[in-house]
């Protein structure tokens, strides 16, 4: 059976070769990395940009945005026919190529990221190995503590003023440095689209602006929803952990803070402006082509108003988009409110790369046949695992796994960092 | 005297030019590039379809696929034939059941998940059968895309897949516009018509031009002015495929009708 075939339905005449190749890993490819770029973002607008009411919500989206850098990657090699030789691309990287130059710009987008974690969490490194040495007895998880930690502080241990200062330099020139290469990751993943001539679709140079734009929203959506889960959760583990153990220590309420709202109005408010660019963007492209009606916009209106009608306007522009630009827009913004309005936001986002991805491959290149992707539910095969439901939702589990490792060794919260 | 100032600003130059691979510089050269192409080489193959004489046996789909290791029943293939029918209400209906791998022995048009259609003969204005096959394009997309540079064009004009350095990522079938490449279930990389490649380059035909038994596909190197192929090029009116893409594909038909996609 060849490749695609057991989820791809044609109807009328499409040519012999033709199934849905890039299924939902390459769904999840510009999704996942849209949400790297969009946490980012938003944690450059207090390190770059210097607004404070965001600085809660920054060191949060920073270190998210680690958390979800790995899993940029992942659908992809999920994807690939020969995922053994996916380092091939980074051996003889074919420059004409819009995918040969992901490894590079991957590759330094991470170091960005990294360097600005370690620069954050410079003095709150410096400071655990100090206090793990200055201990007596340690248990081996101390000790091994404190191993990672003197790891990770490279031997920088000077705390001084001026040590601190340098840190706080570092961070604002990284992240400064870290917008454009974060837009740059992103944009050419709308690039890798855009770019395809045979693709009636795909093919507009709007498309990296558009993914950039909805990235943004999508990136801002998650850290804002999982600051807001985060943040209820710890309140309800503790609220639990008094009542099993009431013998124990245990942070109270106050000490363990709640979600301050006026973080989520400030993110709330870009979050809309982002939101606002991308609509436009895409509407104007939709307009575009219809006003401009070249040879493939008979097969492309079909696709977008009769057979995708569901999953553009009422999933993506109405549930995604409309909905949470009104619940935001509406005045007195509750934390509630908010997380419906984040999580709606995110289901348009994936539903927009649902339809660039899965709507680009729904008509045959023969301009006279469609093409519908039936998602594998439950696997038979590796192939369906992979490019089916339990595939994506691995690939979508992955930065919170990643996230909750992560934040054992550099939390999030009650930190004090350089700044 | 050299200064420090200057002894630095030397060595950096020095040492960044002699870091600086000559392959490098030759990459963005677009006049190599062109060079490359114009080369002394005087093969170009070239492939011509006469739409005309196609009757829709399938013989050369059979061939190919049997000559070139493409599963057999597998629903994917290097070659095949379409088969248009255009009814007096101005409607197409097209289908290439299996590639026509088994020919067209029934009447009724594939619909794929609308099942078959059938057309009552006095309603038919017109029908024809065109086979397809790779372009073999001067400007092939495949090749521009393919991230690692496995898919690559030889001199004489054949794009190529390296089975071996293929990742399997698809780029290369979503660049093609005329969607002949596709995963082959084997070996699971990248796959497409070669024009016999293995055949050509040692002086005989390609398997399914060998196998057409009305001559409607001939292969030739449009480099040579009294190939029987290039001279038919040359002195009658033929088409290509799709050539609003800039492809410039090396696959001409003739006799090819508008309804043709």
């Amino acid at each position: 059976m060849g490749h695609g075939e057991v989820w791809t339905l044609k109807e009328f005449f499409v040519y012999p070769n033709e199934y849905i190749y890039w299924s939902i890993q390459i769904v999840m490819y510009p999704f996942m990395t849209g949400l790297v770029a969009g946490a980012f973002v938003l944690s450059s607008l207090y390190h770059v940009f210097g607004l404070k009411q965001l600085k809660d919500i920054a060191r949060f989206s920073l270190v998210f945005s680690l958390a979800l850098l790995p899993v940029a990657m992942m659908p992809l090699m999920l994807h690939l026919q020969q995922p053994l030789r996916g380092i091939n691309v980074m051996m003889t990287p074919h420059f004409t190529s819009a995918i040969a130059a992901f490894g590079i710009v991957f590759t330094t987008y991470g170091l960005i990221v990294a360097s600005e974690i370690w620069f954050v969490y410079r003095r709150f490194i410096v400071e655990s190995v100090l206090e793990l040495r200055a201990k007596g007895e340690k248990t081996s998880a101390e000790w091994l503590k404190l191993t990672i930690y003197s790891v990770l502080s490279m031997g920088a241990m000077d705390l001084s003023p001026e040590a601190l200062n340098k840190d706080e330099r570092a961070v604002t020139i990284l992240a400064g440095v870290g917008i454009p290469v974060a837009c740059f990751l992103h944009g050419y993943a709308g690039f890798i689209f855009g770019s395809v001539k045979a693709n009636a679709l795909w093919m507009t140079p709007l498309m990296p602006v558009i993914f950039i734009c909805s990235a943004v929203v999508s990136g801002i959506a998650l850290c804002l929803l999982t600051y807001i889960l985060t943040m209820e959760i710890r309140k309800l583990i503790a609220a639990y952990n008094r009542k099993t153990y009431p013998k124990e220590q245990h942070p109270s309420p106050e000490e363990l803070g709640s979600v301050e709202l006026h973080v989520v109005k400030t993110t709330a408010k870009y979050l809309v402006m982002f939101l606002v660019l991308a609509i436009t963007l895409e509407l104007l492209d939709l307009i575009f082509r219809g006003y401009t009606a070249v040879r493939s916009w008979d097969i492309l209106r079909r696709v977008i108003y009769e057979k995708d009608f569901v999953k553009i306007f009422v999933l993506q522009y109405g549930m995604g988009n409309l909905i949470p630009f009104l619940l935001f827009l509406v005045p007195g913004l509750t934390v509630r409110r908010a997380a419906v309005g984040c999580a709606l936001c995110l289901v348009g986002i994936f539903m927009m790369r649902w339809n660039v991805v899965i709507g680009g491959q729904a008509f045959s290149g023969s301009f006279a046949g469609f093409m519908e992707y039936k998602l594998p539910l439950w696997p038979d095969d590796l192939e369906t695992f992979k490019e089916g439901l339990m595939g994506a939702l691995m690939v979508a589990a992955t930065p919170f796994v990643l996230f909750y490792t992560i934040t054992r060794i550099l939390p999030v919260f009650g930190v004090k960092d350089s700044h | 005297m050299i200064n420090r100032r200057q002894f630095c600003k030397r060595a950096i130059i020095a040492v960044g030019g002699l870091m600086l691979p000559l392959a490098a510089l030759e990459i963005f050269d677009p006049r190599t590039l062109q060079a490359e192409k114009e080369t002394g080489n005087k093969t170009r193959w070239g492939f011509l379809v006469d739409t005309r004489k196609c009757v829709g046996c399938g013989f050369c789909v059979k061939a190919c696929k049997i000559e070139n290791e493409v599963p057999y029943d597998a629903n994917v293939t290097r070659t095949w034939v379409e088969r248009y029918v255009v009814t007096r209400d101005g409607k197409t209906y097209i289908d290439s059941p299996k590639g026509a791998r088994d020919g067209f022995t029934s009447p009724k048009i594939d619909q794929n998940h609308h099942g078959m259609h059938e057309i009552p003969p006095q309603e038919v204005t017109k029908a024809f059968f065109v086979p397809k096959l790779c372009n073999q394009c001067e400007n092939p997309p495949c090749v521009q895309v393919c991230p690692v540079g496995a898919t690559y064009q030889t001199e004489d004009g054949v794009v190529l897949i390296d089975r071996t350095w293929c990742i399997g990522c698809g780029y290369c079938i979503m660049g093609c516009p005329y969607s002949v490449r596709f995963f082959h279930p084997v070996h699971h990389v990248a796959e497409k018509c070669n024009f016999c490649y293995h055949r050509i380059s040692q002086g005989m035909k390609t398997a399914c031009v060998d196998a057409c038994p009305f001559g409607a596909r001939s292969v030739g190197n449009l480099k040579d002015p009294d190939d029987p192929v290039t001279r038919i090029i040359m002195t009658e009116r033929v088409s290509v495929l799709k050539e609003e893409y800039g492809t410039k594909p090396q696959v001409f038909y003739l006799g090819l009708s508008k309804e043709v996609k």
